[in-house]
Parts: C-alpha cells; sequence; structure tokens
C-alpha cells in the first residue's frame, strides 16, 4: 500500500474515532438508563419507533464503526499474521460494507415504522 | 525474553494491549448485536424471546464485559487522540489513570442498574 493510502486510512481511523467518542458516550449513557427497570421489546420499540432523531444519530453511530472496526482489524492482521496485499485490503473492504448494511438493517429493524 | 517482557512493562504498553483485545472483541461482537437487534424485523414477541434469554446470569455478566471493553477502548481511544493531536505528552500516566477509571465506573454503573 502506498503512503498516500496509509495516510487517508490513517485519518479515516482518527476522523471515525473521534464521531465514535461522542457516539459510544451518548450509546453507553443509553443503555445504562435503559436497562435500570430491565428490558421488554415493547418498552424498546415503543421508544424508538418513528423517532428520527434517534434513528439518524445510530446510523451515523454504524457508519463510523463500519469504517473504524474494519481498519483497526486490518492494522491486527497485517502485524499478528503478516497478512498484506490485495487480498487484505479487499478483505478489509468487504467487512467494512458487511458492518455497515447489518447495521443499518439493524436500525431499521429499531427505528423504522 | 526477559529482557523483552522488561521493555514492555510498563503503563503504556499495557494499555497498548487493553486498547487492542478491546477492540477485537467488541469488532467480533458487532454482527452478533446487530444480528440481536435485527429479531425486531420478525416482531415483537421474537425480539422479547430474546430479551428473555438475556436475563441469564452469564448473559449478565458478558454484558457486563462488554460494557466494560466498550468504555476501556472509548477512554483509551480518547487518550490516543489527545497525546497525539494535544500538546499534553507530560500528561501521559495522568490519562492513562483517568482512561482506567472512566471504564471502571462505566462498568460499574452498568452493574448497578441491571441489580
Amino acid at each position: 500500500m502506498n503512503a498516500r493510502s496509509q495516510v487517508l486510512l490513517w485519518g479515516a481511523q482518527r476522523a471515525s474515532g473521534a464521531v465514535l467518542a461522542l457516539c459510544v458516550i451518548v450509546h453507553l449513557v443509553t443503555i445504562i438508563y435503559a436497562v435500570r427497570n430491565g428490558l421488554s421489546a415493547g418498552e424498546i420499540l415503543g421508544r424508538t419507533r418513528g423517532n428520527v432523531l434517534w434513528a439518524a444519530f445510530y446510523a451515523l453511530f454504524v457508519a463510523a464503526v463500519a469504517v473504524h472496526a474494519p481498519i483497526g482489524l486490518r492494522s491486527m492482521l497485517s502485524e499478528m499474521l503478516d497478512w498484506r496485499g490485495r487480498s487484505l485490503e479487499v478483505a478489509t473492504l468487504i467487512f467494512g460494507a458487511l458492518l455497515a448494511l447489518w447495521g443499518w438493517r439493524a436500525v431499521y429493524a429499531v427505528f423504522g415504522v | 525474553m526477559k529482557s523483552d517482557f522488561r521493555a514492555r512493562n510498563h503503563p503504556a504498553y499495557w494499555a497498548f494491549v487493553v486498547h487492542r483485545v478491546s477492540g477485537l472483541l467488541l469488532t467480533l461482537f458487532l454482527p452478533l448485536h446487530f444480528w440481536a437487534l435485527g429479531q425486531a424485523l420478525r416482531g415483537e414477541v421474537r425480539l422479547d424471546g430474546f430479551l428473555r434469554w438475556t436475563e441469564q446470569p452469564l448473559v449478565k455478566f458478558v454484558e457486563t464485559v462488554l460494557v466494560l471493553l466498550l468504555a476501556a477502548h472509548l477512554a483509551g481511544g480518547v487518550r490516543l487522540l489527545m497525546l497525539e493531536f494535544l500538546a499534553w505528552r507530560g500528561w501521559q500516566k495522568s490519562l492513562l489513570a483517568a482512561a482506567a477509571g472512566v471504564s471502571i465506573a462505566a462498568g460499574l454503573a452498568f452493574l448497578l442498574s441491571l441489580a
């Protein structure tokens, strides 16, 4: 991988990390608040269904995760298993795309009407 | 080997290990988490069935560990961003302590909410 691409990955990792820092703080506070009285599907979906603002927040959260996690995993695979080259880049890209699709599907499942 | 370990046995190395291991475990957990939330597509009853399954003590323990891992990865990541983008290098050990404190506080808050 050339230096320009490596700088791009480094920047994407940090930028997505900064977005995730805010998202994870909100997510941690939300889950700690939500589990106080136990969880039921009716209670969760009653709060989430049709809530556009929270849906947008979690869609952004998923997008940032889909950038951040594959880049981190790529570094680990490269350093620990000595996996390099085009196959690693393709695998990273596919994993990121799958995470985004699974994540947005989950957002739709919880927030969709 | 011994000198290798001594060279690595310092707080910043352990912070690196925690960040890497928590990142890996959280990445492995993500598909499972998305699958679980996707149960809502099959209706409330299906999601309720899954939520009842999560009430087992072992699952609650794993959930608490996941919250701890998430908080640790968050705190470690914020520490890294601060080290890279702010000129606060003299504060490294204080940042490590703050990162550890934030993680434990989040884990305890989750445990207290579960109880």
